[in-house]
């Protein structure tokens, strides 16, 4: 579950997309090279960069 | 003049073009908005009440907040009202299937107090996912009239149509109350620029610095006012995003029930095959094979079709018309600069119809997702694979096709590097220079000495390339900060109707706009190997039988003729100008006229060579002129011209140099101004310059 963000500029493009606080995402894929990244975010895939992923705060 | 202006709105992937492609068939035209490198995709509609709508196919988008050039044009049609295609209805289509996050742009855009319907796309696959949405008071509660539509089978475009012809109201009340945000920001921009909707005033603040139809003052004020009251774009954005998706997350609550929610297993699956460590890059590699395949061999016959029946086509005219300098420059200006645009055609068409396939199907997304981190060493980007690779065949269609490429930095650089990738048109310069200098023998048992060369060449290119990537990286600053957050969408059957018009999209804009600098460039090219000044080209005639001597047949004089004439036109006396320039690199005056009109297109080295060397119209295969400059004598070494050192230095420049007027008209079309491509032109010559002379003296 999404708990917050540690880039203002980044999470507002990320809650656009529906990684709000409170989501639960889960992780899909993982690209051979080791980045970038898939999460399932409210209902559809979303890649993104493991450096723009760790952007985002998780919680249980 | 339409009746009305309505502009489409949505974000990507929603089908969004598949429904402006069904609204508006072949009735479009492609273009640029003004100033910028955006698509402006419009095209007209008929309404059932016979009025005629212009239809404006926005770029996708997923909030009114633009994050790249693209999505910015939205924001600038949306808020000028002055703007050409401000639109007079809006239409937000919204993926049924992923209602949330698509409504979120369409209360943004409801708020701004333009008249709009909201169209529930892919109505088909929401069904099929087991999810009920309740229209009815979905409509009521959002405040909009809702059209359920699904442009795969063209279902509901009739309702679409039928809800244009009527008045739409515009809600009175807002959807998201902005005002609790900035309450005195608001109201100071609404009396500055007399706006009577908040929302708008909220967005000036928003976007102030860049909206490019504000002007110096008015940003000023707006800065001002900003300041003032101590209004933060950044945090007041996201609030506002956060209680936007509260609202809706209500309304979907109400209006939305999901029976199965079973996850999209085929695509997982899917996903799992074309993202592995050794199949996705097989699968991936096989493709780009098949596109360059495809780009070199199959354009062959369309391609000689194409110059074989302008070159009758010119032959004709020629006959038809009395003979004269008006002739000429039809025949020989004109109809070869339009033989010069035409034959790219159906590299073009193969190129865009291989990647709208894997656009529409969903694939593309997925080799962006495979390519990115290699490619980002480079300072390039998952999405300049396609270009690069493509460049192999032919850097025409590859630099159209990095529009594809979100952030104007890693679209900018895979334009300017993508030349350097060994082209076909380089191929037959090589075929004969290495033939030339490079002996046709068995390296290791298996390999063939002369295929070795030609593999180097290749990677010589790409290797430029690469390394061009790396270093602009440091020198070009970003417009925009690029994020790579990117949704991959499921996969589907490619619409063809929506390859076609992709394709004749691309090829129509090519001809239109890059054919005209190339026709013009031919002309001069033209112009120059043809005419020249002094009395050695006035009396060409009389000097040419004098040194034929008595003997001679009509076809040697006619050969001798134009050899003679070559050297004194204008290219030719230009080509004994630069003599002292390319001297260092092993060059003569010849091998200099030749690089003037290769200028053209690179394989005009073989034509300038057999006709500078009088090697008749008939002989004028690879073998004959193989041979003649295998003859020719150094007079300064008395040695042979063409040895090793001068062979490997024209290759090595001919990898580099930017001789390729299609090329520098494209890059003048896509980055819109001359400043790229004359950086590129005097960038790529400095380079191979430099490495023919390294070339050139490592071989002597």
């Amino acid at each position: 579950m999404i708990k917050g963000f540690t880039d203002d500029e980044l999470s507002v493009k990320l809650m656009e997309m529906g990684c709000l606080p409170g989501v639960e995402v889960s992780l899909q894929l993982i690209a051979p090279l080791g980045d970038p990244i898939a999460i399932e975010v409210a209902g559809y895939q979303l890649s993104l960069r493991k450096e723009e992923a760790s952007k985002i705060l998780l919680e249980d | 003049m339409p009746d009305l202006t309505v502009a489409l709105i949505g974000n990507p992937n929603s089908g969004k073009t598949t429904l402006f492609n069904l609204l508006t068939g072949l009735n479009q035209k492609t273009g640029n908005f003004p100033g910028v490198t955006v698509d402006k995709k419009t095209g007209t509609l008929k309404l059932p009440d016979g009025k005629r709508a212009e239809l404006v196919d926005l770029p996708g988008t997923y909030s009114i907040y633009p994050k790249t050039l693209d999505e910015q044009i939205v924001q600038e049609v949306l808020l000028d009202e002055k703007h050409p295609q401000h639109p007079d209805v809006i239409v937000v289509v919204a993926d049924a299937s992923n209602l949330k996050r698509n409504l979120l742009l369409f209360t943004q855009i409801r708020d701004l107090n333009i008249p709009c319907l909201l169209v529930l796309n892919m109505i088909d696959v929401a069904e099929k996912r087991k999810l009920k949405i309740d229209l009815r008071s979905l409509s009521i509660d959002l405040g909009v009239k809702i059209i359920p539509t699904n442009s795969r089978s063209g279902d509901g475009i009739s309702l679409l149509k039928q809800a244009l012809t009527e008045t739409i109201r515009v809600p009175k009340m807002p959807f998201y109350n902005v005002r609790e945000l900035a309450d005195q920001t608001i109201d100071d921009i609404r009396r500055e620029f007399s706006l009577d909707n908040d929302y708008r005033a909220y967005q000036l603040a928003q976007q102030n610095l860049k909206l490019t139809y504000l002007g110096e003052e008015e940003h000023n004020k707006i800065e001002a006012i900003k300041n003032e009251n101590g209004f933060y774009d950044v945090p007041t954005q996201s609030k506002e995003t956060l209680e936007r998706y509260a609202l809706i997350s209500d309304i979907i609550d109400r209006n939305l029930s999901e029976e199965d929610p079973s996850k999209r297993a085929i695509n997982a699956k899917i996903d799992r095959v074309t993202t592995h460590p050794i199949f996705g890059y097989a699968i991936f590699l096989g493709l780009l094979l098949l596109i360059f395949q495809a780009i070199f061999a199959w354009s062959e016959a369309p391609m000689t079709l194409i110059e074989d029946s302008i070159a009758g086509f010119g032959d004709w005219v020629k006959g038809v018309l009395p003979e004269g300098i008006i002739n000429d420059l039809l025949t020989d200006g004109i109809i070869a600069g339009l033989a010069g645009v035409l034959v790219f055609i159906p590299q073009i068409a193969i190129l865009f119809g291989f990647i709208a396939i894997m656009e529409e199907s969903g694939y593309m997304s997925r080799a962006v997702f495979l390519m990115d981190k290699l490619m980002r060493k480079f300072g390039l980007n998952g999405k300049s694979v396609v270009p690069l690779i493509s460049g192999m065949a032919c850097a025409i269609p590859a630099i159209m096709a990095t529009r594809n490429i979100d952030g104007w930095k890693d679209r900018l650089i895979t334009i300017f590097v993508t030349p350097f990738m060994s082209c076909s048109a380089r191929l037959p310069v090589y075929t004969i220079l290495i033939g030339l200098v490079v002996p046709n023998e068995p390296i290791w048992g298996f390999f063939n000495l002369q295929g070795l060369v030609l593999m180097g060449l290749y990677l010589l290119g790409f290797l430029a390339a690469i390394l061009s990537a790396w270093v602009m990286g440091f020198i070009v600053k970003a417009k925009h900060r690029g994020y790579f957050v990117m949704e991959l969408p499921s996969y589907k059957v490619p619409k063809w109707k929506n390859v076609g018009l992709t394709i004749y999209e691309k090829t129509g804009t090519f001809v239109l706009e890059a054919g005209k600098v190339i026709i013009a460039i031919s002309i001069i090219l033209w112009v120059m190997a043809s005419y020249g000044f002094g009395d050695k080209f006035e009396n060409a005639e009389e000097n040419v039988k004098t040194q034929l001597g008595a003997n001679y047949t009509e076809e040697e004089y006619d050969v001798a003729l134009s050899a003679y004439k070559l050297e004194h036109s204008m290219a030719g006396s230009f080509g004994k100008f630069i003599e002292p320039t390319i001297e260092p690199l092993g060059y003569d005056w010849k091998i200099g006229i030749a690089l003037i009109t290769s200028f053209a297109a690179r394989e005009v080295f073989v034509g300038t060579m057999s006709t500078i060397y009088s090697i008749g119209a008939e002989d004028d295969d690879e073998v004959t002129i193989r041979e003649r400059l295998r003859q020719e004598i150094n007079p300064k070494t008395g040695e042979p011209m063409y040895n090793k050192a001068v062979g490997f230095s024209l290759m090595v420049f001919y990898a580099f140099a930017m001789q390729c007027m299609s090329t520098l008209a494209i890059v003048y079309r896509e980055t819109k101004g001359w400043k790229w491509p004359i950086i590129q032109t005097v960038y790529m010559s400095a380079v191979a310059y430099i490495s023919a002379f390294i070339a050139y003296n490592i071989f002597s």
